[in-house]
């Protein structure tokens, strides 16, 4: 499984870094976790609002306020 | 019934004499409880509003809009679509690609930091709402206006070539629908984050209120930046550009410029160029924007500013 944490580099992108990392740990599933800072890169993923996520390709989050890590394991689960 | 509780905390509470501190303290308690009141109530409903607007819904309401209806949209959903500077590039070319017309976008960016409901309710809290009135309707017609003048002169060359070469991925969105619970949620948690961020403006602000209205001379600035002095806007607002805050931060200045004695046209002029027009905004616009387009977009904005100084200090 491949999940993007796309942000510039603001302290709410590093915060969604540690929950998808956390979540990824807790639920011991087999992903990378990618961060992408460039900022053409994270538009033409489609983030308009930064933190955003992304699972398999799909947009799971984007902008503040941030999920909480329960939401964020659903997030990762559903794409199992 | 405020005004009571106040009258009843300073004399009865805090059994201080009658006197100009004690009115002073009266003025503070009053004032403060008014303003945050106001501030968490708004802030809540506007957060609920906003909860329907993310910059995602923004983008395609406004993409392939027309000039005018266009701007005057782009302008109004700045107020409600949350949006921090730190995401305006992303944002930025999400519009273009998605074929939101530049001037449109422009229109956009220029209400988001300008035009909100922290700007909006201090200046009702503490100036009254026919002034928060008039700055939220020129702060939008100051977007809809130099959006459109951005539009017709078709600048379109001077965004840099690779936000047109980038071309969305067309990744899936898959965002859980908010519930009505989830949605109150989030605005009692941007209410609160707010409100930690503003609250030592407020305090400030009323607190400079109270003391400068005793200390300093009511017309201390008159001479320089009353009505009749025909430079006073135009030196506000070269003064506001390379200033930056944002709209809470500004408010004491503005209460200490407005109790002294600068005209109402030339420090709501002075407010729009601080929080609409700032050098960290300016470089971060500069990874999209050629250093020509920056230029004509600054000279826009503060030609159309003063000019909005001028037109309050004539009628007003």
């Amino acid at each position: 499984m491949e999940i993007k944490v796309l942000g510039p580099g603001c302290a709410n992108c590093f915060k969604m870094e540690e929950l998808a990392k956390t979540a990824v740990k807790e639920l011991g599933v087999e992903a990378t976790v990618i961060k992408i800072t460039d900022i053409g890169e994270i538009a033409m993923n489609g983030i308009l609002s930064t933190p955003g996520l992304i699972v398999n390709g799909k947009i799971k989050h984007s902008g503040k306020p941030l999920p909480s890590l329960e939401t964020v394991k659903e997030m990762i689960k559903g794409e199992e | 019934m405020l005004k009571d509780f106040a009258h009843y905390v300073v004399y009865s509470l805090f059994g201080m004499e009658q006197g100009r501190l004690a009115g002073a303290a009266e003025f503070f308690i009053y004032d403060t409880i008014k303003i945050f009141f106001l501030l968490s109530v708004i802030i809540f409903i506007v957060s609920i509003i906003r909860s329907y607007f993310p910059p995602e819904k923004t983008k395609r309401i406004l993409s392939h809009k027309r000039e005018f209806i266009g701007n005057i949209l782009a302008a109004l959903l700045g107020i409600v679509t949350p949006f921090c500077s730190c995401s305006a590039v992303p944002l930025f070319i999400g519009f273009i690609e998605a074929g939101v017309p530049l001037g449109v976008t422009f229109s956009f960016l220029i209400s988001s930091p300008m035009v909100n409901e922290v700007a909006v309710v201090l200046l009702w809290g503490l100036f009254g709402w026919k002034i928060a009135l008039i700055y939220m309707g020129t702060g939008l017609l100051v977007a809809v206006v130099a959006g459109m003048i951005i539009g017709r002169l078709k600048l379109e060359k001077w965004v840099e070539e690779y936000v047109y070469n980038i071309k969305s991925l067309g990744a899936a969105v898959d965002i859980a629908k908010q519930t009505f619970k989830d949605r109150l949620l989030y605005a009692r948690e941007n209410t609160t984050e707010i409100l930690k961020k503003v609250w030592i403006y407020v305090f400030v602000a009323i607190g400079i209120g109270g003391f400068i209205h005793g200390y300093v001379p009511e017309d201390f600035l008159v001479k320089y930046a009353g009505p009749q002095n025909p430079f006073g806007v135009p030196i506000a607002v070269a003064l506001g550009v390379p200033l930056y805050s944002n709209a809470a931060g500004v408010i004491p200045i503005v209460y200490a410029l407005m109790e002294k004695g600068m005209s109402m046209g030339t420090v709501l002029a002075f407010m729009m160029a601080v929080t609409a027009l700032s050098l960290p905004e300016m470089i971060i616009l500069r990874k999209v924007l050629k250093v020509k387009l920056l230029v004509v977009f600054v000279s826009i904005m503060t030609v159309t500013i003063i000019g909005v100084g001028y037109l309050f200090n004539a009628i007003l």
